[in-house]
This record gives structure tokens, sequence and C-alpha cells, in this order.
């Protein structure tokens, strides 16, 4: 809301030397944030001046340029600028004759852009000053001619401060008026919370028009309300009051303070009944349209709109009605959409004489629905979704009456209605202690009654505490605790001391919070960094990424993506890496190492999710069954961790050649992760569709009741490295961290420390290429028995000595007994388990 | 080396030998006339001079070993002279076993001094020769880096548990009723239309992207027993451009606390000390009158910023205020015994003015740099 000073101070007392500044801390104060100042931007020498002499001269462009005499101050007195009274313009524009009154901008003055004036040599003559336009002035758009005073009603003496005279002078200050205070769109509402902040005299501007009020009733004007199909119980329209101006001449100009006002406030000037119903709508809240009467046919009916219904608005577009909209019909059907735009052919036009004024009030829902619907949202319907005050519709009809009257020469007709069904505002009870108990400031009985009867409630004392009834303006007060927040917000939320709260003891973070945080530091501390990618993908990429298999996840899919070529939620977290990590390349950063914690979308295949019945009512708690259906209609989100490498995981340095990344970094990744948080992952020779078909490890976690996957790593396959712009080898692993926790170890089983001698042993078996070394491990552990401690690969050796199609494995093994010291011979029974086991499952052979 | 250590004993030793026999002769001559027995003082007394030049002599171990094998082995001189022992008569052999026992003893123990004082110098020489540039060594592990958000959001949630808060979480992808109806959203109100919300295809099954962690209150009052001190930082979604100020994917931290005779001064209390635990003591909180449908009253809160680039001074944080009666209503809490407080802030924004950051597009393009700088530690 832009707020006109001048228009301000009309209902609020204003100290003289007031600035936006001022305006706005004052403001701020009471809960309306500052967020602009608005002015004309023209200073200077800008006078009016009478064109003495106009010289049509014809430019070799094809233009032709009036190059005039022009007087800008009485004979024989120095212009604003200090210069002569007389001055030679160049003028381009052809609007005006010699005797015209024009607004000169002298050397020295500055218009909006900025835009300085200064004497300049232009088409062979030096101009000394400009005649402005009304574009120029930064009053309107009109940019076809200059402005000529005459045509606005202004006959002023020559070298009068045009600046002054056309209140360029002026400035707004803008707020940002939260949703719940539709009031405040008003510059009645503002004086109001002005005058709540500073304690300045307030003088409501309906008092404007009392006199008018008190007078006789319009009537005669037919109106009815016939809404068969009320919006959640609410009839569309409460309040509807007409009345009606005769003999208007609609092409009279609007007076230059209502153009500057309505400039400052950010409403272009049209004509003046648009400008004047407009003009009451800034200042009392209330929105106007404006009928030719003379295009009306019979009287008015409020109605929902009939399925197929259309209607031309304002804007010439043909708009068909949904049977929820709310209408203005008369006689010839659909003449306007209720709160929101009029049609296109009742409109008053420079020929409308008769005027037909509408001032009513409609029912917030209707109006916002309707706005959204036809994507019209409008200074109208605006200030009806946030509710407008309806006691003021008769005022702001009167109000109309009094400027049409006033400016454009018309005659007011006692023709009209008022309909007024507009419930009054119901009664609060407010325990007397309830202010107190909620803000935590001690507040007097007094100050409560007193700063609620300030913002124009009624106050009753009862023998619990008070019965309050807000005014008709605020709607938003509707329990106690939005009185108790009035109550603070005057008074000055400054008063609320600082009491920390006890909370009772906690169990500080829980397991699962707490091991995500090793996780990632954990992950961090083995060189990787963290990223945090958008979770918006394409198609391709969950269907390359979301499943290791041909077959394709169902994703979620957004409704309104901001990127229609990544509509769908991430299935995975490698191809937000993959982005990330083309990011860095592309900035020169070719050893990489990322990873990513967060949270997947994976909805299960043919299940719908969703709540398909409307949502249940805030406000009062659902059934445990209802609950648990919201809960059900939202699709699994595990939290995944991604993982990716590339280029050199050690670069080459003296002493040390460079490590390129691979399958083997995401692998130590996943270990390390996994050890963070207390979990052992088994690694298994796999397939995954987006990676290299030899390098591919499938993650599985042993649990009692079996093997769980739990991810997989592997190297991108190169094709789609390179289709990627990504290096050949991509090492890369995805966990599903949620499920790698729920199988995570929950407590130790600590083994009693033996210190008994250990026996050490080598053991090299030979075994075909294609078995598994893990799984030799396995059997090995599996034949030696319990002496066994250890073991661990230490070679994969194939070549010279060792048959084509097999590989020697050596692995280091440990034994130990609990309680002696072990012989060789007993090591050695041990190890020959392992070996006769390896053999029968494998047909492995010692190697000599 | 080794071949001139081996040669350099026989000859400086030689020297060194007769001087020696020269000073040590009357005292084996003085032996030698109340003993006249087989094994010569003289001859103990030459062995022993050889043997204690030669070990003097001995530049390194190799050395020091033929030393030892010259002049303790079975076939040195003392060996002979002990052997010779048997031969020596009855009455003689306490004398003589002792001279012979005495002068081994002398051997012995400059070998053993002389073998620690070349283990010493060897040692020493090792540890020169296996000197290198510290400031030139391969490095094999590259440090990595959290995000400064999440590292961020982990302080906070220190800072909160520190105050018997715990942490609360809810889904990303979230029912309307969560995010919206529960939260005192009306369905029509135009706060609802102005949070530029992601909906799910298709938007009739009323899911979205949640557009701030507020559900997470509700999430957790349903979920706990009373009071409820809940602190929940989490991603957020709203349909924004990506620029310096704007994402559409960012972070917010919610606190709710909801217990008997909580008020608006428990808010502030509770915000004042998080803002001091954040920003130094000098940090407060400025309250502003402002509209959320999910509490009322309602305040926008400022903090001092005692640290603040080009000055101390105040800025904008986030929103709170006093759960609305409706927000309790919807998990079943009676407005009557308990009230509550919420607040909620920008994590990037956070961020940004603790740490004079002014691109929020480095906070979301995943440049490693960007992380790098923060390291660990935020």
């Amino acid at each position: 809301m832009r707020i006109p000073i001048s228009w301000l101070g009309e209902y609020v007392e204003l100290p003289g030397d007031v600035t936006a500044e001022d305006i706005h801390a004052a403001l701020v104060r009471v809960g309306l944030e500052e967020e602009d100042v608005h002015r004309f931007e023209v200073t200077g020498p800008v006078v009016v001046g009478q064109v003495l002499e106009a010289t049509p001269e014809p430019q070799n462009n094809g233009k032709t340029i009036n190059w005039c005499q022009v007087r800008v101050a009485p004979e024989g007195q120095l212009a604003a600028d200090g210069g002569a009274d007389v001055r030679g313009i160049v003028c381009g524009a052809h609007n005006f004759t010699v005797g015209d009154k024009v607004v000169v901008t002298l050397p020295g003055a500055v218009l909006p852009g900025p835009f300085p004036i200064a004497a300049r040599k232009t088409y062979g003559h030096v101009s000394d000053g400009m005649i402005a336009s009304t574009k120029e002035l930064g009053l309107g758009d009109d940019h076809a001619g200059i402005l000529v005073l005459s045509s606005i009603g202004l006959d002023p003496e020559v070298g009068t401060d045009a600046v002054r005279l056309l209140h360029l002078d002026d400035e707004a200050v803008e707020v940002n008026v939260t949703p719940d205070r539709g009031y405040a769109f008003s510059i009645r509402g503002i004086a109001r919370e002005y005058s709540h902040s500073t304690g300045a005299a307030f003088t409501d501007p309906v008092e404007r028009v009392a006199a008018d009020l008190s007078a006789a009733r319009p009537s005669g004007f037919s109106v009815t309300v016939e809404d068969e199909a009320p919006i959640r119980g609410r009839v569309g329209c409460g309040v509807f009051v007409t009345r009606t101006v005769r003999g208007i001449d609609a092409t009279r100009p609007t007076p230059p303070w209502m153009v500057a006002r309505l400039k400052l406030a950010g409403i272009r000037s049209i004509s003046l009944a648009v400008d004047i119903t407009n003009y009451v709508m800034l200042e009392l809240g209330q929105p106007i349209h404006g009928y030719d009467l003379d295009r009306l046919t019979g009287g008015i009916t409020v109605r929902r709109a009939r399925p197929g219904e259309t209607l031309v608005t304002l804007d010439d577009q043909t708009r068909t009605l949904d049977p929820e909209d709310l209408l203005i019909t008369d006689g010839s059907g659909a003449i306007g959409l209720a709160g929101v735009m009029g049609g296109a052919a009742t409109e008053i036009s420079s020929g409308t004489t008769n005027v037909l004024i509408e001032s009513a009030n409609f029912d917030p829902v209707s109006i916002a629905r309707t706005a959204r619907r036809h994507k019209l949202p409008s200074e109208a319907s605006k200030r009806f979704e946030r509710g407008v005050d309806p006691a003021v519709a008769s005022a702001a009809a009167a109000r109309v009456v009094q400027l049409l009257v006033e400016h454009a020469g018309g005659t007011a007709d006692e023709l009209g209605s008022v309909l007024d069904e507009s419930e009054p505002p119901a009664a609060i009870a407010l325990p007397a202690d309830y202010v107190t108990r909620l803000i935590g400031v001690d507040f007097s009985a007094d100050e409560v009654r007193g700063t609620l009867a300030a913002v124009g409630a009624s106050v009753e004392s009862t023998g619990a505490g008070f019965s309050v009834t807000p005014p008709t303006w605020r709607p938003d007060l509707i329990d106690a605790a939005s009185l108790a927040e009035e109550v603070a917000r005057i008074v000055g939320y400054d008063r609320i001391p600082s009491v920390l709260p006890v909370a009772p003891p906690g169990r500080g973070i829980t397991r699962e919070q707490r091991l995500r945080r090793k996780a990632a530091d954990a992950l961090a501390a083995v060189g990787a960094v963290e990223v945090l990618s958008y979770p918006f993908l394409s198609g391709i990429a969950n269907d390359t990424f979301g499943s290791p298999t041909e077959d394709a996840v169902p994703a979620v899919r957004l409704a309104n993506p901001l990127d229609v070529e990544a509509p769908f939620l991430r299935t995975s977290m490698l191809p937000g890496l993959i982005d990330v990590a083309r990011r860095n390349l592309s900035r020169g950063f070719t050893d990489l190492s990322l990873f990513e914690i967060g949270l997947v979308f994976r909805p299960e295949p043919g299940v719908t999710y969703g709540h398909a019945t409307d949502l249940p009512q805030g406000g009062a708690l659902p059934s445990d069954e209802t609950l648990a259906l919201l809960n059900a209609g939202i699709p699994p989100q595990p939290r995944h961790v991604g993982v990716l490498v590339t280029g050199n995981t050690v670069a080459k340095q003296p002493g040390q050649t460079a490590l390129p990344a691979g399958v083997a970094d995401a692998l130590t990744a996943v270990h390390q992760l996994a050890a963070s948080v207390g979990a052992e992952v088994r690694v298994i020779q796999g397939r995954h569709k987006a990676l290299h078909p030899g390098r591919t490890a499938e993650l599985v976690v042993d649990t009692p009741t079996g093997a769980v996957p739990i991810g997989f790593a592997g190297e991108l396959l190169p094709a789609l490295a390179r289709e990627l712009d990504l290096p050949r080898v991509v090492g890369v692993a995805e966990v599903d961290l949620d499920a790698l926790l729920e199988h995570a170890r929950r407590e130790v089983v600590v083994s009693p420390i033996v210190s008994m001698p250990a026996a050490t042993q080598d053991l090299s078996l030979v075994v075909p290429v294609d078995v598994p070394a893990a799984e030799v491990l396995a059997t090995i552990i599996e034949g030696a028995g319990e002496l066994l401690e250890q073991a661990r690969l230490v070679d994969d050796y194939r070549g010279t000595g060792v048959a084509e199609g097999e590989k020697s494995l050596t692995f280091a093994l440990r034994f130990r007994a609990a309680d002696r010291t072990l012989t060789a011979a007993e090591a050695t029974e041990a190890k020959n388990g392992a070996v006769a086991l390896a053999a029968t499952r494998f047909g492995a052979t010692l190697r000599d | 080396m080794p071949r001139s250590s081996r040669s350099v004993p026989a000859h400086t030793g030689h020297g060194k030998t007769l001087r020696r026999r020269g000073r040590t002769r009357d005292a084996v001559n003085s032996s030698l006339v109340s003993d006249p027995i087989n094994i010569s003082g003289s001859d103990v007394d030459q062995a022993v001079d050889a043997a204690l030049t030669d070990i003097a002599a001995a530049a390194d171990s190799a050395a020091l070993r033929a030393a030892r094998n010259a002049h303790v082995g079975e076939a040195s001189a003392l060996a002979k002279l002990n052997a010779g022992l048997r031969t020596v008569p009855k009455d003689q052999k306490a004398a003589a076993g002792k001279l012979v026992g005495q002068a081994r003893a002398r051997v012995n123990q400059a070998l053993a001094a002389r073998e620690a004082e070349i283990a010493e110098a060897e040692a020493a020489a090792q540890l020169a020769a296996e000197a290198i540039d510290v400031t030139a060594l391969p490095t094999r592990w590259t440090p990595g880096a959290r995000h400064p958000l999440l590292t961020l959001e982990e302080r906070i949630v220190d800072i909160f548990v520190g105050m018997g808060w715990e942490q609360g979480e809810g889904p990303e992808l979230e029912s309307e009723w969560f995010n919206f109806d529960a939260l005192n959203f009306d369905a029509d109100h135009p706060a609802r239309a102005m949070q530029d919300t992601f909906f799910i295809d298709p938007p009739e099954s009323h899911l979205v992207l949640r557009t701030h962690t507020s559900p997470v209150q509700i999430r957790s009052l349903l979920a706990s027993e009373l009071p409820v001190y809940r602190i929940s930082p989490g991603r957020v979604y709203r349909t924004d451009e990506l620029d310096a100020t704007h994402t559409p994917v960012f972070r917010q931290v919610e606190g709710i606390a909801v217990d008997r005779g909580l008020t608006m001064a428990h808010l502030r209390g509770t915000l004042e000390h998080f803002a001091r635990a954040m920003f130094g003591e000098e940090a407060r909180i400025r309250l502003r009158p402002n509209y959320f449908p999910f509490t009322e009253p309602s305040a926008e809160m400022d903090v001092w910023h005692p640290g603040a680039k080009g000055g101390p001074r105040w800025i904008e944080w986030g929103g709170c205020g006093m759960v609305n009666l409706n927000v309790l209503k919807s998990a079943g809490i009676d407005p009557d015994e308990y009230t509550g407080f919420a607040f909620g802030m920008g994590v990037e924004r956070t961020l940004m003015f603790r740490n004079d950051l002014s691109d929020m597009r480095d906070m979301v393009e995943g440049d490693i740099r960007f992380s790098q700088q923060f390291g660990m530690v935020v």
C-alpha cells in the first residue's frame, strides 16, 4: 500500500516537518513493514509558461519542429532560474497554439530519469528549456503532446511554480500490508494505525459525508441477492448500496491533485469518473464500481453464474464463467464479475451522463476463488479477499457522489438502494488475566480496556474479564489471542521482557540424528566435499539411476515445476552429484570427491498417493484413522548417501605417483561410511545398467534374517560418462542410509582381549579367475574354525607359474587360542581345514 | 669402509701397544717376582693391551666384531691363557685364575663400552642419512569438507539441545494438511496463495513440497507427550527462481515449545539466548508486529549483530509468535491449559550475514571451493 503523505495528513495530524522516514518508523512499530518511498523526482525551476510565438520549421529528417518564444515570468521580472522572462524553446509537439499555458522546465531542472535540463543547441537554435508532457513530468503515460494546462482546467499566472501547482512535491510511503489486515489497504486504515503508533489525532474520513448519510436513504433502484450456492455456507453478497448521479460531464479533466495522489498511490489516471471511484477506494478501502445508468436494463440481481455463461469484461476479454463465480446481472444478463472486474457493456464512457454507483461487500472466499480462477488479481479483489469494512459501503457511495457532483458537474439523485444483511461482529470473551498470561507483561485492566477501545472495539466489563466487540473493519479480531496481540502491538513489543523457559531434561539428539552427523563427518574426513544439489530431475535421469535393472522406478512429478525439463523429484542422488561434478570440472577442478546426504522420493510401484477427498479442516484434531490415511498418502522418502569420485584421489607428488580414482575409492567411502555408523557392508560382484558391467558392486548388510541390499557402487558406463562430458572413469556409490542405520549394530558385543601369543601363516590358493576373492576368504574363515583370528587377502597373482584361467590368492592368516600358546602344528591343522573346504567349494589347490 | 677399518687396528694398534706395555710392565713384574708360575703376568698384560688397543681402534660394528673374535674368541691369547689355567700347579691356580679373569673382564668391559659408542654413532649416522625435506612430502589424504549450511544447523541444534530441547524432523514431500490446514492456513486465505508452493501432480492429491519447516510443529505435537520443546532444521521449497538472494530449495530451522504457562516473554528469552550463543554476548532481539497464520500474536524478529561487517546493526532474522489456538487444536491440545511459542529462520540467510556472504548461488551450486573454505567447522 502506497500512502501519499498529503492525503494521510488530511485524516491524521502530522508534524509540519514530518518525513517519509518518520512515517515509516511510526508504521513499522505497529506492524506495517517499510517497503519504499515514491516521489515524482521533479526538482528545480519548473514553471508555468505562456507560448507567445510558435514558428513551424520543417526539418531534413521529415519532422517539423516548433520554434517557440515562451514567457516564463511576468514581464520585466527574472524567471525562476534567474534568466530572462521570455525564452526561445524548440518543441516537437503540435497540440498547442499561441497563447496556451504550458509547463516549462528551465535549465537546472531535473525530470525523472534523472533527466537534467540545460540550454542546448538543437535544430539550429539554442533551446533554453523544455516544454513538458505529462509523461516527462512523471504524471501519466500521455506522450502524444505537451501538457496544455487549460486541458486540465488550470489557468495559473505565468511564472507560477508548476511543481507545487501539479502537486509534484508530494511523496508517498509504501508499506507491506499483511494479509490479515485488509483495512490497512486504505488511507483511513493507515491514518488510524499512524494514530495508534504516535497518539496523533485521527479524523475518520467517513465524517466528510456525515451530513449526506443522515439525509434520506436512497431508494427506488431494485437490487436483489439470489445466492443459490453459497460457498462454505456464506452468502456471496452481504451489502449492496447504489447511488445515482445525473448529468455529469464525463470528459472533464481530473483535478491535478487527484491525478498526483493516484499516481503516487500507483494508479494511473484514466478518466474523471473512474479516477473518482479509485480515489474513494484508496481513501476508504471500499472498492466501487460505476455503471452507465442508461446502459443498464432494469434492476440488479447478484447471483452465481450458470454453467457455460460468458461475460465480456472491461479488458474486452470474453470469460467463460464458473458456477462458483458471483455475478452482477441486470435484465440483459451478466454485467460484471462481482468484486473482481466489471463488464464492458455497461462501463462508463466519455458519453456517459448518468452514473449508477455500486458500493458492495462480497464474501472474501468467493472473490478470492474467482480472482484466482480467472487470473484477475485486481485492486478490488485484493481488498475483498482480505475483508472490507461492511459498514463503510454507504459512506463510500456518498463520497463518490460528493466528488462527482463537485468535479464532474453532476447532480445527486435519490434513486438508489441500501441492502445490508451483514452480520455484526460477534463479542469475544476476554478473561481478565488472559493478555498478561499470553504476553508475559503485567498489563493493567485499564491498559487492556483502553487499548482495545482505541482500536475501535467496544469493551464491556464482565465478571470474569471483558466482553469485547471488535469494530466492523477488523474481521481479523476473532478470539482472545488476537485481542492479546492487539494490546501487545499497540502498547509495543518492546515492553515484553526476556525470560528463558526451562525445558524438561532432554535426551539429546536421537541415535539416527547422531549417526547421520557421524556419517557426514566420516565421508568429509576421508576427503569428500559435501554438496547440496536440487532434487529436480528429468525423467531420463531418474530412469537411468533410479534402479539397477532395466525396469524404471516410479517417480513423483511436480504439477508446477520451475524447469519443464526437470519436473520429477529425484529417486537417486547420483544425477545431482553428476551435475555438481560437471560444474566443478567446467571450472577447472579435475580431481573431485563429492558426497551428498539427502532425501530421495521413491513411491512404491502401483500405489496411488495423496489424499483424494477433501482435507480435514484445520483447528481440530483429525481422527486417528484420518491421520493414518494422510500419512499413508505421503510417498516414502528414504535418506540416501551419494558419492562421486573422479580424477586422482592422490595427486602426483615428489616420491608419490598419482592414484587415479575409481570404484575402489567409491567402495572405500562406503566402508568408511559403514564403519562410522557401526555397520558392516558386504560387497558382491553386481550389475547396474548405468555402471561398468565388470566394475559394479552390489552392497548388502548381513542380518540374522539374511542379506539386505543397501546400495551399489561402481564406475559409470564409459559411454554414459562420455555422453555426460565426464572423464572416462567416474566412481560412484549410493547407499540407503536409513536402511544402513536400521541394520547397523545397536550395541557392541565386547570380546575379552586375549593376550596369548598369535601364530601367523600365509596361505596361497589357486582358484579359477571367476571365483570372487571375497567368497574364497569367507570359505577360509569358515574352514579354519575358531582358532583363526583374522584372515586378509594380501595378493592376487596371475601369470607365470599359474595356469591360464586361474589365479593365485594369498591370504595372511593369524591364529590365536584363548587359553594357550598355539603350536605351529595346531595352526597348520586349522589352515588345512580351510584349504580342504576351499578345495571342495572351488577346486582350490595349494600353490607351492 | 669395511676394508680400511679391518686394516687400521693392526697398524695403529702396534705403536700404542708398545707405549702401554712400558707403562704396565712394573705391575706385572712385581707379580712375577712373588708368583713364579707358568702363566706369566706379562703374557696376560700383553694380551690385554693388544685387545684394548684394537677395541679402541674399532671404528664400526664390523671392526669391533673382528676385535672381539681376535681377543676373546676361541683362538685368542686370552682364551688360550684361560685354557692354560688347567695346567697351573694347584697352589698357584687361584692367583693365576684371578689374573686371567680380571684381564678378561677388562677386555669384555672395554668391548661393551665400545659397542655402545659405536651403536650410538651408527644410529646418529643413520638418522643423518634419513633426513628429508619435510616441506616437500607427499600428501596422501586430501582434506574434505562439510557443507556449512549443515554444520551451521548442527550447531544451532546443539545450542537448543543444551537447553534440554530435542531435534524434530518430518518429510519434505508433505501433505497439504500438515503444511497448511493444520497450521491455520485456510484453503481460501490469501496467505496460502502467497507461499509460492510446488504442488505434486495431480494437484487433487493434496501433496506439496513443504514450503516451510512448520509442518514439523504439528508432527512434533502429535508424536510427543507434552511439554514439547523441539528444534527442527530442514529443507524447504518455494517456486522462486535462483538468483543472488533467492533459491527454490533452501533450509529453515524451526522451533516450537508448548508447555503450561509459556508467554511471549519466554519466546523473547529463548531467542535472545539463541542469538547470544550464535553472535556473542552483545546480541539482542527486537520484535516487530507481523502476521503469520500459525501464530497469534506474531512478530518479525531482528537480531542485533555485534559482529556484522561494517559495524553492529539490526538484521531481519525470521518470524515468530505464540502458537495460534487453531494450531494447538489441530494437534488436539487444549489451549486453555497449554500455550506455546514458535519461531523460524532461514539457515542460508543466517549463514549469509554471519559470514558476510552476498550471493546465495554459492551455497547451492556445489562449487567445492565454497565448502572447502569452511572445512569441517562452520
